[in-house]
């Protein structure tokens, strides 16, 4: 017997109740959560206010490059302040304020951008904390597993539930916190969290079981067993992610953090030694220049958005209606390299449709047609309807024009155990006519047993079936009167969704493998798999060997990214470098994985990963931005300070600056004009494209890179020439 | 600028020469290190196991970086103290002809540290103030172990990058074992036989006195010349026997000698970039960073060199003549190219301009700091050049070792600033780069500048450093910072004006040179042990590009904005500033 | 110690630097620090010397001795280093920074805009037209002639600026100054492989050349 006949009737993965797949189903639809303009007048307001508040020392040193900013800028203040009472340096006065000015203007504009990125997420913090209603909740005295009606319950205000405590929720309550179902089942509208208005089943037992505070019962009710202390519920730990409140910082991020504060030390030490160097020359520079010089060669620009970026790219995963636990899965999840996607509901539709009826042993196409539908016809599974459908539509098998009367017939389940499903038909006293469809050798051991030949075409169409990649179902029937005999195969086929190769094409591109996980056997896998485009598969999964092929691939230096949400999940979502647990899935696989997808919605993970890298290069970008425009600086300033000592290096002025005070004043006002007009950027993020890195780091290096050398000279000499025409230096 | 046909040609040859050593020296430092068969296994084989048998080296045990930088260490301050009393006390110890005094404390500890480190700057005539013995002793033996530990060292930490797993980056005693006796000896046994065919001197007789035709009365500084001027250039060390190091005709006595001193100087910098590719399994890779590097070794001896022969214009003002063609009278025929021209103050014929020049980018490209003409007499932009190739950390090839490491360093800052920008953590050689990494590579990269412009900048405006300055004006200046950048640069050549020997110079100039070699040292280990215990991920699509032009180019532009750009203010003041006044005319 | 012994190339054996006693770390670190540097200093600071000496003295005893030139059986110069040459009769060499002490060798180290240097060199140019009365003013005098060399004893002159002394060398001798020229001719040492170096000539050989041309 070839493998392809062992298959079981339904989908590959274990059984599951069929709620869960419904529920999984209506998560196509939902409303895009509240998208909020870059510059929404309300977020623009309160970050206004906070960056001024954001100019405490104690919160700027943080940030050791702005910190060295905002120092540089009181060193100038006191020297504009010296300047009123000393007559030595009173003619730079105008000078000194207004590099000064522009000095604190830096500072400003980097406490701005990241207020910006903090509003947006205290803009989506707001809207998820009006779900948060302190209802009062009907709590239960211990050990109650059943419902009367009007059972005695103690009120109590959620916030003073406590873990373990029991709590009855009636049709039109909000779920008081989070909570597994020890009995009973209901609708809930999760709409509060998740954005989506269709109401989900929850009910006890099995992989439904988890609802969430601050979502709403319809109908029905639930007892439900708290499993989060206030303030540490699913809601609470959202508003805190998206508000970026107690953020840490991503271990990239503390790198690159490194990296600014080692320049910034080695750039200070350039032009504090600068000072001796001067004064050997015999003529001193202003400490207002050596200020600006040096906040100008210190990488401000990626200081000054580096925790934009981060916060931005934690929001965008808000966006797409993922929460990341932490900035380091957003940031791992640029560096996936391996991505596990379940068949079913990622690669797949989530359901077999049956395509075509393949009749054996001379039995003709409607009589075949005739039995699937029949034996379909009470089966509400979307592959019995799909047999109908196909029946129905093209085969012309009219459901009411049978002599059949439904009352007389006696539907058999598929169990796991027969592997078959089927009806009875009772014919006014005659013994029943059979009707059996299911995995090829269950049902030819039935019609063996009933002493039905096995027709010699059998195997070889079943075969067939099962080497492209469908299921086979044979359908055979034992009449009371005639011999029974075995019918026919039904195709059911996996319909790969749409678009996927290209996909997969692209993920190909950016490095990333595919690998698609099923309970298929071998070579139905395969054909699915080839005609997904996947670049592997693991056929007959079960979660230890998920979790050996995720060992494999780390252990050969891969990251790996997969989806899940049943119990049995949670060790392999917590094993993978980026584990995303559906939203609809168990409390285990939420806390097992780093993510969450409130949608359900296994395709995303496609959408993650390019949130991260989308993260990584854009701090990449501006980084290698800031540090090019360090060239262009040095030519604007350098010039300027000595050329009063040394006439000569008026050579070195190749922008052609109008006068020493216009350059150094240029150069510091393009430093922080650029901070304000890569907010955009920051917040934004660069697009990414999905091509080969080497393409991608040429086009960003010429974008970033050779661009960050050459703009700096046009605008600092473009300002230059606006400070001329306004004569203002 | 100004450049000569024959000029270039000289550049071009002698890279076409060191790009056709690069791949046996590679191979034969791999054989050696990766403890394959050498030619030379048979007859030294023995000796090596004896040298550990008596020193109670365990060949087979593995250190990881820790144990092995405390061994480099140690060994260090061994041979530190050792030098140091050989130089106090050769007053009384044998073989000293010329019957020198024991070395004065502030001078014994710079030149003992200034040889422990590769640096061999010299605040020390040699054939005035050291013996015999000293030379053989104390510093031949520092310029074979100081060489063999800047080998290690960078074979240590390319052992690091390329580790599939564990954390052990060898054996250091078995490693400097083995660089002496199978590649630093047996070339120099060679090499010095050459120099002496060539007419260097290898005699423990003492000074000859001779009388010339006119009687001119002369003393000829001879001695064990040619056996220590071979470890000294391949060896990268660049301490002379003479004070004019390269320039004396005694240890550099031909156009012959002189081209094969400058290839031993790239030798083993090339080599050990192939042998880097090779170990890390992709050739791409090493010649990735030979193409990154060598561009920037062409572009430094092409600058050079045209800033060398257009001359000194101030000249012009007493008659002489910059011309490299010149007719001399009426009655004279034409002889083409009969004089060098150029700036030819403190350069020898027989070098001329070409030769002195491309042996001046040479010696600072790589951590070698011999010379043959003195930078200090070199056109402004003449000079920054090879000041400039110090203070990017002799990366350019970087002789033995330290400059390689130095490379490592930027190839790995430049993998983490761009190669964000391809959405993943970055990785070399497949191996992340992350917290530990970013942090070791920056504080390495700080060394330079810490060391180099604090020391510079306090001697500036510090009475006595002032005062030891030959040459006034924006020249004093860069007197002054290329002091302290071939101290902390290890390299040890200099604008030699400076009267360097006093107690201050003496006692800054070891600290810049011990924070130059232990300071960056100790980081770059740590770097490599961190690399070492890392996962390498396979090679895709998505990952950074490692080798090829484009990251070559990344790498010289970091190199450059990075690493550059941190002394053009400071170049400011002083060679570019010199230039400027220089062409309008102005002198000090 | 628990030093495992495994091949050199698994990594098994990897150890951190261990809280041990110092009796192992001594045994693990100096003992093979002073070992080796005892060692090393004997095969490098004596065995390595003195057999290059041996090998040098045996194979090439001229050179490894100075490369010295005997004149009546008294050394009268080493034939690689430059001297000092007044006489009019004699080709000069370059300026030397040293005076050509072939015992404390160096150069002027003077920068290119140290006003010093221009003196040094107008006084080396002043002394060269003084030496060479015949050489009319208008002729550039090569820049060799006038800068220091870097070792103090440069033993090379330029091409041309053995034909800048022609006429004074000629007349001190009583030769034709085409006498002269062939014999500089004759003497010039080319480039390395036509490529490396410069063209020059050796002072002492091009003297002694003169006088054995005149029986000297």
């Amino acid at each position: 017997m070839t493998p392809s006949v062992d298959q079981p009737l339904v989908t590959g993965d274990a059984p599951k109740p069929q709620k869960g797949r419904i529920g999984r189903r209506q998560t196509t639809v939902r409303q895009p959560r509240q998208s909020i303009s870059l510059f929404e007048p309300k977020i623009l307001g309160r970050a206004v206010v906070d960056s001024f508040k954001k100019l405490d020392p104690r919160l700027q040193a943080r940030n050791p490059v702005m910190f060295v900013v905002e120092v540089g800028s009181v060193v100038t203040s006191i020297e504009f302040l010296r300047s009123l009472v000393d007559s030595s340096i009173s003619a730079d006065r105008g000078f000194i304020l207004t590099v000064t000015l522009w000095l604190w203007f830096t500072v400003i504009f980097a406490n701005f951008a990241e207020a910006m990125a903090e509003g947006r997420g205290k803009a989506q913090a707001d809207t998820l904390r009006k779900a948060r209603t302190d209802t009062l909740a009907k709590r239960l005295p211990a050990g109650t597993t059943t419902y009367q009606v009007g059972m005695a319950a103690e009120s109590v205000a959620a916030p003073q539930l406590r873990k373990g405590d029991l709590v009855l929720v009636e049709a039109g309550d909000a779920i008081p916190s989070d909570g597994e179902i020890i009995a009973g089942v209901a609708s809930v509208d999760e709409s509060a969290i998740t954005g989506e208005s269709a109401p989900v089943i929850r009910e006890s037992g099995g992989d439904r079981s988890a609802v969430t505070g601050g979502t709403k019962v319809l109908s029905d009710w639930i007892i439900v067993r708290i499993t989060a202390d206030p303030g540490s519920t699913f809601l609470d730990r959202m508003i805190a992610l998206v508000e970026g409140a107690n953020r840490q910082k991503t271990p990239n991020e503390i790198a690159l953090n490194i990296l600014l504060a080692v320049l910034t030390i080695i750039f200070l030490l350039a032009v504090v030694t600068l000072e001796p160097f001067a004064i050997y020359s015999g003529n001193p520079v202003s400490i207002t220049a050596l200020v600006a010089l040096l906040v100008c060669l210190i990488p401000t620009t990626i200081g000054g958005l580096l925790s934009s970026i981060g916060i931005a790219g934690m929001d965008r995963m808000v966006q797409r209606n993922v929460l990341a636990t932490s900035g380091r899965a957003v940031e791992a999840a640029g560096d996936v390299d391996v991505l596990l996607l379940d068949k079913t509901g990622t690669i797949t539709l989530g359901n077999r449709m049956a395509s075509e009826f393949i009749p054996v042993g001379g039995a003709s196409a409607a009589d075949l047609a005739q039995a699937a539908m029949l034996s379909s016809i009470p089966d509400e599974t979307p592959e019995g309807r799909s047999i109908v459908v196909l029946a129905r539509d093209t085969y012309k098998v009219s459901e009411v024009g049978n002599d059949v009367q439904t009352g007389a017939m006696t539907f058999i389940p598929f169990s796991a155990t027969t592997r078959m499903s089927g009806v009875d038909v009772g014919a006014n006293g005659h013994a029943p006519r059979e009707i059996r469809k299911g995995a090829a050798d269950a049902v030819i051991t039935w019609a063996r047993e009933r002493q039905a030949a096995t027709p010699a075409d059998l195997q070889p169409a079943v075969e067939r079936i099962a080497r492209a990649g469908g299921t086979p179902l044979v359908v055979a029937e034992s009449d009371g009167d005639a011999a029974p005999r075995i019918l026919g195969v039904i195709y059911l086929k996996d319909i790969v969704k749409q678009g996927m190769r290209e996909r997969f094409d692209q993920l190909r591109k950016m490095g990333i493998r595919t690998v698609m996980i099923t309970g298929d056997n071998p070579l139905t896998a395969k054909a699915i798999a080839d005609e997904a485009g996947v670049d592997d598969f693991l056929a007959q999964a079960t979660p230890e060997t998920k979790m050996k092929l995720i060992r494999e691939q780390q252990a050969g230096g891969r990251l790996v990214a997969m989806t899940g949400d049943g119990t049995n999940d949670a060790p392999a979502l917590a094993q993978a470098d980026v584990g995303v647990a559906m939203n609809t899935g168990t409390q285990a696989a939420k806390e097992a994985g780093n993510m969450v997808d409130l949608d359900s919605n296994p395709t995303k993970l496609i959408e993650i990963v390019e949130v991260g890298k989308q993260l990584l290069i854009t701090r990449g970008a501006l980084t290698t931005f800031s540090i090019a425009n360090d060239v262009a600086k040095y030519f604007a300033i350098i010039p300027a300070v000595f050329v009063a000592t040394f006439p000569q290096l008026q050579t070195l002025n190749v922008m052609g600056l109008a006068t020493p005070h216009s350059a150094i004043l240029s150069a510091v006002i393009f430093n922080a004009l650029i901070i304000i007009a890569l907010i955009p950027l920051a917040l934004r993020g660069v697009k990414y494209r999905a091509v080969g890195a080497g393409r991608l780091l040429r086009d960003n290096l010429l974008l970033y890179g050779v661009g960050g050398i050459i703009l700096p000279f046009a605008g600092i000499k473009a300002i230059d020439l606006i400070l001329a025409a306004l004569h203002l230096s | 600028m100004t450049f000569t046909f024959n000029g270039l040609a000289q550049i071009a040859v002698y890279f076409g020469l060191i790009v056709l050593l690069t791949k046996p020296v590679g191979l034969y430092l791999n054989a050696v290190f990766e403890k394959k068969n050498t030619w030379f296994e048979r007859v030294l084989h023995p000796v090596e196991r004896g040298f550990y048998w008596v020193s109670g080296v365990k060949e087979d045990e593995q250190q990881d970086w820790k144990a092995y930088t405390v061994a480099m260490l140690i060994f260090s301050v061994a041979g530190l103290l050792l030098l140091y009393a050989i130089e106090r006390m050769q007053g009384v110890l044998p073989a000293n002809p010329q019957n020198f005094a024991g070395l004065d404390p502030a001078l014994a500890w710079n030149t003992a540290v200034s040889f422990t480190t590769n640096t061999n700057w010299q605040n020390y005539g040699g054939e005035t103030t050291m013996s015999y013995l000293t030379q053989m002793l104390g510093l031949a033996f520092h310029n074979f172990t100081s060489a063999a530990v800047g080998i290690v060292l960078a074979v240590a930490v390319i052992r690091g990058f390329v580790r599939r797993s564990g954390k052990s980056l060898g054996n250091f005693w078995v490693d400097l074992t083995r660089c002496i006796l199978y590649i630093l000896l047996p070339i120099c046994v060679v090499y010095a036989l050459f120099l002496v065919w060539q007419g260097v001197p290898q005699t423990f007789n003492g000074y000859t006195p001779v009388t010339s035709l006119e009687g001119f009365k002369q003393t000829l500084a001879l001695g064990p010349v040619a056996s220590q001027e071979a470890i000294k250039m391949l060896g990268t060390n660049g301490g002379g026997f003479f004070n004019a190091n390269s320039a004396h005709p005694f240890e550099n006595p031909t156009p012959f000698t002189n081209l094969i001193e400058m290839l031993s100087i790239f030798t083993f910098g090339a080599g050990l970039l192939y042998f880097f590719g090779k170990v890390a399994g992709n050739l791409k890779i090493g010649w990735s960073l030979f193409g990154a590097v060598s561009f920037l070794f062409l572009a430094g001896a092409v600058i050079t060199l045209g800033a060398e022969q257009q001359g000194n214009p101030l000249l012009a003002t007493v008659h002489a003549t910059n011309a490299p063609l010149v007719q001399i009278d009426q009655g004279y025929h034409e002889y083409a190219l009969a004089q060098p021209g150029g700036n030819m103050e403190g350069k020898e014929t027989r070098f001329g301009i070409a030769s002195s020049t491309l042996f001046a980018t040479i010696t600072t490209d790589a951590s070698c700091g011999a010379i043959n003409s003195w930078h200090d007499s070199f056109t402004p932009i003449g000079g920054m050049i090879p000041m400039l190739n110090i203070a990017l950390g002799e990366i350019v090839f970087g002789g033995v070792g330290s400059g390689h490491y130095g490379l490592l360093m930027f190839a790995i800052l430049s993998v983490f600033i761009a190669g964000l920008m391809v959405g993943r953590t970055p990785e070399y050689l497949g191996k992340k780069i992350e917290q530990q990494e970013v942090k070791m590579a920056s504080i390495a990269l700080l060394i330079l500048p810490l060391s180099i412009l604090c020391f510079s900048a306090f001697a500036v405006v510090y009475s006595h450093g002032v005062s030891q300055i030959a040459n006034p004006g924006p020249h004093g200046l860069s007197e002054i910072l290329y002091l302290y950048t071939s101290s902390t640069g290890n390299n040890g050549s200099a604008f030699g004006g400076i009267a360097a020997n006093t107690p201050f110079y003496n006692w800054t100039g070891a600290f810049a040179m011990l924070v130059g070699r232990f300071g960056f040292v100790i980081p770059i280990m740590a770097l490599g042990g961190a690399l070492a215990g890392k996962r390498i991920a396979p090679v895709g699509p998505g990952t950074l590009p490692t080798s090829g032009g484009l990251f070559a180019a990344l790498v010289v532009g970091v190199i450059l904005i990075v690493g550059a750009l941190t002394f053009f203010p400071a170049y400011a003041l002083g060679p570019i500033v010199e230039h400027l006044l220089m062409l309008s005319g102005k002198s000090f | 110690m628990t030093t495992t012994t495994t091949t050199p190339t698994t990594e098994a054996a990897t150890e951190a630097l261990p809280q041990r006693t110092i009796l192992q770390l001594v045994g693990r670190f100096v003992r093979p620090a002073i070992g080796l540097t005892i060692l090393f200093t004997i095969l490098l600071g004596i065995f390595y010397p003195l057999a290059i000496t041996g090998l040098a003295q045996a194979f090439f005893p001229s050179q490894a001795n100075g490369s010295l030139v005997y004149k009546n059986g008294q050394p009268i110069a080493s034939a690689i280093i430059g001297q000092d040459w007044t006489q009019p009769q004699y080709f000069h060499g370059r300026p030397s920074a040293t005076t050509y002490a072939a015992d404390s060798s160096g150069g002027s180290n003077l920068g290119p805009t140290n006003s010093a240097l221009l003196t040094e060199v107008q006084k080396n140019t002043d002394l060269v037209r003084k030496e060479n009365p015949d050489v009319p003013d208008t002729t550039p005098i090569p820049v060799d002639m006038v800068t220091s060399s870097a070792s103090g004893i440069d033993p090379d002159i330029s091409v041309a600026a053995a034909y800048y002394q022609i006429a004074r060398v000629a007349k001190a001798r009583s030769l034709t100054q085409d006498q002269v020229r062939a014999l500089i001719d004759s003497h010039i040492q080319g480039r390395f492989l036509g490529i490396f170096g410069e063209p020059r000539l050796n002072v002492l050989a091009l003297n002694q050349a003169l006088d054995k041309a005149q029986g000297k």
